[in-house]
């Protein structure tokens, strides 16, 4: 450990400054490109159902929602919601996500049962993130300063503009809107059986 | 008469017949004949698929539904009309609230819950769309 302490202080005899320093700035560019690369190739639909957990539960059940097919043809796809477009957020939800990893291979969701019985909790994870942060991801695109209301169905301009008002945020009523609900009983009872 | 004398009084009937004419057509602004200070009456802003709410045809319709329902699902873990139209959501959605008799179940017997036979509400309230009768009819509601 010393000796490689003692190398790495040490002034070199051999190269020039000058060399040294476009050398480390071209790893430097090589380094920083292959990370970013890396972390956009994560950052895709195709990684994502690369689980059969993600792939056979929740993407199937986008698959029949808006946000994967619709009249102007705009989709939005696994990271457009669940991964944040603003740098250091995005670092911090890979980082979490490591956390997904680990219960990938513990396959505390491997199998449809053991995921419908964990979801109330895995839906609530988003719906408190998305809460906490405003619904961050939702206004990447949808802004309400830029809706027309003049386009919206009557009940949407009433609620929108009351909900506006009352300082909520998109996920407060736009729950289950592009997975399956999870059981209501604890969270809406009057709306179950 | 000579021509020149012909030919006055021929543009003296002209003017008075478009005078008269002109009396006939009322000259009005396009926000209509309202005063400076008063407000023109909005104009009706259509909107396409959804309606106000449609009154019954006869008595003890089930209501139709004004609105679209893609996507609303109905299943064991949730009813995403309750959402709406539960008794305890009505409160903040201003949505028409489900009737008492959704409540009794086949026994007879009053539940807190919408009773399991009326809990498929699309099975009574139908989900209606601007489009012309397949067939001409002749119906008439029954209280008209």
């Amino acid at each position: 450990m010393s000796k490689i302490w003692q190398w790495l202080k040490t002034p070199s005899a051999k190269y020039s400054a000058g060399f040294l320093i476009s050398l480390s700035f071209i790893v430097g560019i090589l380094f920083w490109g292959g990370f970013n690369t890396a972390m956009e190739l994560s950052n895709q639909e195709s990684f994502c159902i690369s689980c059969h957990e993600m792939e056979e539960n929740v993407y199937k059940e986008y698959q029949d929602t808006v946000h994967y097919s619709n009249r102007s043809g705009v989709r939005a796809t696994c990271p457009d919601c669940h991964v944040p477009k603003v740098w250091h957020h995005k670092v911090m939800r890979k980082i979490r996500a490591t956390n997904e990893l680990l219960h990938k291979a513990l396959g505390t969701i491997d199998t449809p049962e053991k995921f419908e019985n964990k979801r109330l909790e895995l839906a609530h994870h988003v719906w408190d993130e998305m809460k906490a942060n405003d619904s961050r991801e939702c206004r990447n695109c949808h802004d309400y300063e830029s809706m027309d209301y003049l386009s919206q169905r009557s009940r949407s301009v009433k609620q929108h503009i009351k909900g506006f008002d009352e300082g909520k945020t998109c996920i407060d009523c736009h729950k289950g809107i592009a997975h399956s609900l999870p059981n209501m009983a604890t969270d809406d009872p009057s709306a179950t059986r | 008469m000579n021509t020149i004398n012909k030919l006055f009084l021929l543009l003296l009937l002209c003017v008075t017949a478009m005078q008269i004419n002109a009396k006939e057509v009322e000259i009005q602004s396009l926000r209509g004949n309202y005063d400076l200070d008063e407000l023109s009456p909005e104009p009706e802003i259509k909107r396409r698929r959804d309606s106000d709410r449609v009154k019954r045809q006869f008595g003890l319709q089930p209501p139709v539904i004004p609105h679209l329902t893609k996507g609303y699902k109905i299943n064991l873990k949730f009813n995403k009309c309750l959402t709406c139209h539960s008794w305890e959501n009505v409160k903040k959605t201003d949505a028409p609230r489900v009737g008492f008799s959704h409540f009794v179940d086949r026994e007879g017997a009053n539940s807190k819950k919408v009773a399991g036979r009326r809990y498929f509400c699309v099975q009574c309230h139908v989900t209606q769309a601007d489009t012309p009768a397949l067939i001409e009819n002749t119906f008439k509601p029954a209280n008209k």
